[in-house]
């Protein structure tokens, strides 16, 4: 859009339906070692297994949070507690700060607490727990006490018509306080994986599940416990031009417009899936780097202080001999989240495309 | 930027005693930590009459239609409807004066209603229309006036800030309440309890109010809270349970509890015992947590504008005839909002970035272009609004 034509002063007419989404859900197919049999899951189911698998081989485990005891609003705790009772599921009041503290309790004393804050925007309430007291409990006990056992889930990201405070992605918050492990999943094969990492993880964890996904995301599970390790990327396609970072639902975005940029432009796009925020694979994103030369970061959360900027600061020391181009970050822009801009707002496939170009004829 | 289109104001005194008046028994309040209360007789002139229905009748009307925008899709995202809680509003409206402010949860239409805007803005800002409350940029939950200081999306949030907004009218040496209202759910904030205690502390003239619906989100009260005796759980901050389904009985209790903040002896925590018919937002049915059963015997039995519509009529202060004429203006005015929420255009793009901060140069803000920083062209949406001729 040129600057020009910015200065339009007639409203915009609406087009009679608004597009159901900005993005085509790309299946991923689980390796074989994670097991042969398969389940048709969405993201919704997949969550709710891994919580099903954990509870049942962890006496010690509790799901709690608002409406959880019926399914909570986006039903992934869904006959939780008809399976381990209302002793180990349950509904708390509506206080996240509260539910954060509680859970932290629960870690420490050794139990294994699965939080849930319905959105990630509701989690600010409660930022003060989870930064001062989860994410520093080992340190300031001398190793003495942790809440090694805590794992707050919490919705995350735009879906299409959630406004100022249902659509934040908030890890970039998150990723500035040390002692906590934060991961993003784009699908339900990940999301079990994942998940039953993060409840196991001798750390606090945070999982933010990308509301949009629940329904969209649709897999073949592997239905035995496994775990998809923390801190390790996932190359989703190799390319030689130019490599692509996202996480949660822009995986999707980002690898349409890889796809987009090899039909048209003849562009070679490696797509990096980096699924967990902090620790982050630093290596896989560097030997990506070294071998293609240039580097995209995109994320839905704003441009500004977004993870990317870590990333690209860390592959620009890193990579600093191998780079062809400036690293280029797509993401949402500088302002709160917006409830009819939301198209404006996204780091969409067009603007990651344009990214891709920009990047390689630099 | 907000004008207000239309003034409601509270009838006088003197114009309610020439009028034709009945009065009415209202149940016993309860009384927390005070020694006496509101009045149980409560009376009602004509005027009083019609304006009460009318209102009510306007907001449920107005819930429905937007209930179903939001099953056509007009509306998306989220949407809460008041229906139900309409006594709640109109009666503390009614006992409000100049000046007075209200901050509320996100439960918000009926009170942006009923504090200066029309239905067409209420229904437009759901759809996200120029035309709208804040012309499309808050949507649901995110709905202001002057003096009305919103609807708020997140839980509690609100509850500090109607006691700062008390401070304010103090220090000022106003007559004024800040009426803060939340729901049974968000009564179990931690913020309600640091707030109450500031508001005693420096005796704040805020009426902090808890419509207590029966249940937070998809949880009833008594599996929510330790005590469901809302009135009383600022302990030291004196309390009024009253009867949230009359709009007489609240709206007397609001003006016992304004003249007892005027006198400097604030603040108050009300209970409003009521109920909503439809789920805690649209994604809920609202019935996987109650029967379908119990929504009908409340909306039987315990009807606030059905309730009030009996009394008014067998008491012939008002005729079938004089109801009907206002049940068709209602109907009339939600129908036109709905056509024009669903007609009128959105502001432009610009507007993404428009109301940022306030007392700066323009910024620039990055994004506009694919790679480019761009000079916010306007600062406010009024400014927007200006350029566009439509300020």
């Amino acid at each position: 859009m040129a600057a020009s034509s910015l200065a339009l002063k007639t409203a915009v007419r609406l087009p009679a339906r608004r597009f159901a989404s900005h993005f085509t859900y790309q299946p991923s197919v689980a390796p074989a070692s994670l097991g042969a049999e398969r389940t048709k899951m969405n993201l919704c189911q997949a969550v709710n297994n891994a919580m099903d698998i954990a509870m049942g081989t962890d006496q010690s485990a509790l799901v709690f949070g608002e409406d959880v005891a019926f399914g909570g609003v986006f039903r992934c705790t869904v006959g939780l507690q008809d399976k381990y009772g209302k002793d180990r599921v349950f509904n708390t009041p509506l206080c996240e700060q509260g539910i954060a503290g509680f859970a932290i309790g629960v870690a420490t004393i050794g139990s294994t607490a699965i939080a849930e804050i319905q959105f990630g925007d509701y989690i600010f309430p409660a930022y003060d727990q989870i930064v001062n007291e989860a994410a520093k409990y080992r340190y300031r006990s001398g190793g003495l006490f942790s809440c090694g056992g805590l794992t707050i889930r919490a919705t995350c990201g735009a879906v299409g018509h959630g406004a100022l405070y249902h659509s934040q992605s908030p890890e970039a918050n998150f990723t500035h306080t040390p002692g906590l492990k934060i991961v993003v999943p784009r699908g339900p094969i990940q999301a079990k994986g994942l998940l039953l990492s993060c409840i196991r993880d001798p750390d606090p964890c945070i999982f933010l599940e990308p509301k949009v996904l629940y329904r969209q995301a649709v897999e073949e599970v592997p239905s035995g416990d496994y775990s998809i390790p923390i801190g390790k990327a996932e190359v989703l396609k190799t390319g030689k031009d130019v490599s692509i970072v996202a996480w949660g639902t822009q995986v999707h975005v980002v690898s349409e417009a890889a796809k987009l940029a090899e039909e048209k432009l003849g562009v070679s796009v490696e797509v990096i899936d980096l699924q967990s925020i902090q620790p982050w694979d630093e290596d896989c994103v560097a030997e990506s780097v070294t071998k293609t030369g240039r580097l995209i970061i995109s994320h839905e959360a704003p441009l500004n202080s977004g993870f990317g900027a870590e990333i690209a600061s860390t592959i620009q020391k890193r990579c600093f001999l191998s780079l062809e181009s400036p690293i280029e970050r797509v993401c949402g822009w500088d302002t709160p989240f917006p409830h009819v801009y939301e198209p404006f707002y996204l780091p969409t496939v067009w603007r990651v495309f344009d990214a891709i170009k920009k990047t390689v004829k630099y | 930027m907000f004008k207000v289109l239309q003034s409601k104001a509270v009838v006088s005194l003197a114009r309610r005693a020439a009028s034709n008046e009945v009065s009415f028994q209202s149940k016993e309040y309860k009384l927390h930590k005070l020694d006496n209360g509101p009045s149980t007789q409560v009376s009602i002139s004509r005027d009083d009459a019609l304006k009460f229905y009318q209102q009510m009748q306007l907001i449920r009307r107005m819930e429905s239609a937007a209930g179903n925008l939001y099953k056509e899709k007009k509306i998306r995202g989220f949407c809460h409807l008041y229906s139900g809680q309409e006594a709640c509003a109109v009666g503390i409206k009614a006992a409000m004066t100049d000046g007075d402010a209200v901050i509320t949860a996100y439960r918000c239409h009926g009170w942006t209603y009923l504090l200066g805007s029309t239905a067409t803005q209420v229904l437009a800002e759901l759809t996200g229309r120029i035309s709208g409350n804040v012309h499309g940029k808050g949507g649901s939950m995110h709905m202001y006036t002057p003096n009305f200081f919103g609807g708020n999306g997140i839980v509690g949030a609100q509850q500090p800030l109607g006691a700062g907004v008390a401070f304010a009218m103090k220090y000022r040496n106003q007559k004024n309440v800040c009426v803060t209202l939340y729901g049974d759910g968000a009564a179990n904030q931690g913020q309600l309890f640091e707030a109450a205690n500031m508001a005693k502390l420096w005796n704040l003239p805020v009426i902090f109010v808890c419509e207590n619906n029966g249940f937070g989100m998809g949880t009833a009260v008594e599996r929510s809270s330790a005590s469901t005796e809302y009135y009383t759980r600022g302990d030291y901050v004196p309390g009024i349970w009253v009867d949230g389904m009359d709009v007489l009985a609240v709206r007397e209790a609001f003006r016992w509890s304004k003249k007892y903040c005027d006198e400097g002896r604030g603040p108050l925590m009300i209970e409003l015992a009521t109920y909503r018919y439809s789920g805690h937002s649209m994604s809920d049915p609202g019935t996987s947590y109650r029967t379908r059963d119990e929504i009908q015997q409340v909306r039987k039995t315990r009807d606030p504008i059905t309730g009030f519509k009996d009394r008014i009529l067998s008491s012939n202060l008002v005729t079938e005839d004089e109801l009907k004429a206002i049940d068709k203006t209602v109907r009339s005015e939600v129908d036109d909002a709905v056509t024009h929420a669903t007609t009128d255009g959105v502001l432009p793009a610009e507007a993404l970035y428009t109301d940022l901060y306030a007392n700066t140069p323009a910024q620039l803000v990055r994004g506009a272009t694919a790679e480019e920083t761009f000079a916010q062209p306007f600062l406010r949406t009024e400014d927007l609004l200006k350029s566009m001729g439509q300020a």
